[in-house]
């Protein structure tokens, strides 16, 4: 009996081990196809403006927008800010925000403090929509299309490189189907 | 020419490598005194072209070599000398290449410094490093080869280091880190070699000691170096984040310090014999899993390299081999190792081995979080993540444990101890922590706080815990010098250590409740009051870098009455090449307090957002980190591992019978 503890630690590793490879392929980078060409989930949550007034998924109507799932706890978030500050102020680029399982007001000061590059901002404090979205871990990127379909999604900080050679092309391709609404 | 140089050297340390791996473990086997002693010329000659292989790398980036592939992602003919050449490990490749040089370079440490060990035991420790290499440089050679070309298309300039990695403390961090991750292999090669010879003793342990302290103080100068960067170059004042590779070094960072205890025990006492081997395997699983975890892109993170299944597989296959081949190996040979010495419940022994339990707990849980992500998508298909709040939850109370037995542990006697007696040594420690702690909790303005209670008078337990028994190892002495001076190296290297400890949690808890911050809209002239302090806003210039362009802010900083303090000049730069924008905070350093401001975006009008903290004792965190790994390196000095070199090698004749017995 005594002997057969000794193996524990090793099924314990070859356990871990076959989780490991498991997650080497459910590759976090892609979208899941169960979400990609679905349309965004139905929420119904309050924003982060003043009045707190209730948003749902007819935000995402109407033009191609960026929904950024971010949080104040999340390192990675402060690094892509000031590049979603200038996607929206200098390029124009529509992107809604998902404050994700964070402190409100904690998120507050950190927009009025660094800047707001956000339309409109839902606060996710559960986090149940990012359950239903599949977050991974904040930031998180979908490309949504005038109909409210997900059509991308980018896991990881936004920067100048991943915007000129994934999100951009899909974005500008989906601002050209259409028209102007 | 040069990168095939460098390519070829690698190729050539490869086939050295598995030479190594082979000859002198078969040598032990077959008892071939010629095969046993090519492990030192072996190791030189691994290390030789390893090194060749740097610095041809690094010749490439110096001379704006961009037809190598990887100079070309990594650097630009405008990037500062300094940062081409740590730019060789500022990616994937070129830090995988330092990780096989320092691997190489550990093992020609053990080939010349082990001179006095028995032949068998540095024969098969050589070889199961030989091995760990012959999988680091597969790895490298191919999946991560830093030498490829591109040609014949070789761009005309290279698209330049990522700014966030062009400071000072990138620098030297990754190396810091790397050798303590690294230098663990040699603890771990000890432990495999006494697994399969089949002895394991004091003198086992007494070899073992020095390398792993050394390779902890590494990794401790690592870690807070990586913490200081992230703190000054974020631009958001934070030092530690919970972010999985920060949890990656931290693991294995726990472990050793539980095993550089659970060592000590063993070679005083005999007993443990078999949990140290396996916090020794353990410890160096964990700096593996943490290259996994770092190089392959399961988890996402501000570190994580460029992603590819195929060196995540590659790594996971080595893993396996490694962990799982040692730990079959622990399995089955474990019960050979066994101990045999008693010890009663109040004995240094046990607390010992609560330090070793509260470590591991404080491991496991970590693990837990960080691989919880992974865990949860495979058990149940949902997408979860983890902030901070899970590990701030457990993960102070367990130091508060450690630190508060601390206190005992070092006090108590080995194998046996009267509680009463334990008590009389201890209790004006203990009086005297709980008494100035309540005093200096409530000396700040903030008023009373539990936390920072709690944190002042575990603080003051250790440092009076460790003033106790120094004065009482004094008490006999003829005179106080005199007693000081017959202290030995390791005795001060340990008090050191638990000092640097104290250090480490006094500024984390000031840090963390005492520091203030603001944010806020500073049109030039603007006035912030803070912490006793005025901050005025000056207005900004455009300064030009050499290879970026910045608005720099001024801000005076004056005591409340108009003494000047100090002016800083954050600067908010903006990196042509990559096109990206970089907050560079500027910080007035003091063991005290930092003043630290960082610049925000402009908002017209020459006004800007302005952040400003006052940090209090920031700096105790990373001057902790220090003190303890000096106390590590005290120890490693100390005379105790060298003396034994005479008597070991008059018994070298009969332990080596021993060993090719066994």
């Amino acid at each position: 009996m005594k002997r057969l503890k000794l193996f524990i630690p090793l099924l314990v590793f070859l356990l871990l081990a076959g989780f490991l490879y498991q997650a080497l392929y459910q590759n976090p980078r892609t979208l899941p196809s169960a979400l990609l060409n679905k349309p965004f989930p139905v929420f119904s949550l309050p924003g982060l403006g003043e009045n707190q007034k209730t948003l749902d998924a007819s935000l995402l109507k109407g033009e191609v927008t960026l929904v950024n799932v971010w949080a104040t706890w999340c390192p990675s978030c402060h690094v892509e800010h000031p590049f979603l500050l200038r996607l929206a102020q200098q390029q124009g680029v529509r992107i809604v925000g998902i404050n994700y399982k964070d402190d409100t007001q904690q998120a507050k000061q950190w927009l009025a403090k660094l800047g707001n590059p956000y339309q409109a901002t839902v606060v996710d404090a559960s986090g149940d929509l990012g359950i239903e979205l599949g977050v991974y871990g904040a930031p998180e990127t979908y490309v949504v299309d005038r109909q409210g379909v997900i059509r991308y999604k980018h896991i990881g900080v936004i920067d100048e490189r991943v915007w000129q050679e994934s999100l951009q092309p899909i974005v500008s391709q989906l601002q050209g189907k259409g028209g102007p609404s | 020419m040069i990168a095939e140089i460098g390519h070829f050297a690698v190729i050539l340390a490869f086939c050295l490598s598995l030479v190594l791996a082979i000859v002198p473990l078969i040598g032990t086997l077959l008892k071939q005194e010629l095969w046993i002693a090519m492990g030192k010329p072996l190791a030189v000659g691994q290390f030789g072209f390893l090194l060749i292989a740097f610095i041809a790398l690094g010749y490439c980036f110096a001379t704006d070599d961009f037809s190598v592939a990887y100079v070309a992602q990594n650097s630009n003919s405008l990037l500062p000398l300094p940062y081409k050449i740590s730019a060789i490990w500022g990616a994937h490749e070129g830090s995988f290449l330092l990780w096989c040089l320092m691997t190489a370079g550990w093992t020609l440490a053990v080939a010349i410094f082990s001179q006095s060990l028995p032949r068998y035991l540095v024969a098969r420790v050589l070889s199961i490093l030989g091995l760990c290499s012959v999988g680091f440089l597969a790895f490298l050679l191919f999946t991560s080869n830093p030498f490829k070309r591109l040609l014949p298309h070789a761009p005309i300039d290279g698209r330049d280091l990522n700014p966030l990695l062009q400071d000072f403390g990138l620098i030297i961090h990754p190396p810091m880190l790397y050798m303590g991750y690294v230098g663990f292999s040699v603890v771990f090669a000890f432990a495999i070699a006494a697994l399969l010879g089949g002895r394991l003793d004091a003198a086992w342990a007494r070899w073992s000691r020095p390398w792993t302290t050394i390779a902890w103080s590494f990794l401790t100068v690592g870690i807070a170096l990586g913490s200081w960067w992230a703190y000054y170059e974020l631009g958001w004042g934070g030092w530690w984040f919970w972010d999985p590779v920060e949890n990656a070094s931290f693991m294995p960072w726990l472990m050793g310090t539980a095993l550089i205890h659970s060592l000590a025990v063993t070679e005083k006492r005999g007993v443990f014999k078999s949990w140290t081997v396996f916090l020794a395997i353990a410890t160096f699983s964990l700096s593996l899993l943490g290259a996994f975890l770092v190089r392959s892109g399961v988890l996402t993170s501000v570190h994580a390299f460029a992603t590819d299944p195929a060196r995540g597989v590659f790594i996971l296959a080595f893993l396996l081999l490694v962990v799982g081949g040692s730990l079959l190996l622990y399995a089955l040979r474990a019960p050979a190792v066994q101990s045999s010495t008693q010890f009663s419940l109040w004995s240094r022994e046990t607390l010992l081995l609560l330090n070793n339990i509260v470590l591991t707990i404080a491991t496991a849980l970590i693990l837990v979080g960080t691989l919880y992500p992974l865990l949860a998508e495979a058990l149940s298909g949902s997408k979860l993540s983890v902030g901070p709040p899970y590990f701030n939850q457990f993960f102070p109370w367990l130091m508060v444990t450690l630190a508060l037995l601390l206190g005992i542990g070092i006090t108590i006697n080995w194998k046996q101890s009267r509680m009463l007696q334990l008590f009389s040594y201890l209790r004006w420690a203990l009086l005297g922590a709980l008494l100035l702690g309540s005093v200096l909790s409530v000396w700040h303005t903030q008023g009373w706080l539990l936390p920072v209670w709690v944190g002042l008078v575990v603080v003051l337990w250790i440092v009076l815990s460790v003033l106790t028994d120094v004065l009482r190892k004094l008490r006999n002495q003829s005179s106080t010098w005199q007693g000081l001076r017959k202290l030995t190296l390791s005795y001060y290297g340990m008090h050191l250590g638990h000092i640097g400890f104290a250090v480490c949690i006094l500024g984390v808890v000031l840090t963390s409740f005492y520091s203030e911050e603001r944010d806020l809209r500073m049109a030039p002239g603007d006035q912030l009051q803070l912490s006793g302090l005025t901050f005025t806003f000056m207005g900004t210039q455009r300064v030009k870098g050499p290879n970026f362009e910045a608005d720099q802010g001024e801000i005076k900083v004056t005591t409340l009455e108009g003494g000047h303090v100090t002016t800083l000049h954050p600067q908010k730069r903006r990196y042509e090449v990559q096109r990206s924008m970089m907050t560079e905070a500027a910080i007035d350093p003091g063991l005290t307090r930092d003043l630290y401001v960082a610049l925000g975006e402009p908002l017209g009008d020459g006004a800007w957002a302005v952040r400003i903290h006052y940090k209090a004792f920031v700096r105790c965190i990373w001057l902790g980190a220090l003190i303890m790994a000096l106390g590590g390196i005290l120890a490693v000095l100390d005379k105790r591992y060298r003396r034994r070199r005479v008597v070991v090698a008059r018994t070298e004749q009969t332990s080596e019978t021993a060993y090719s017995h066994a």
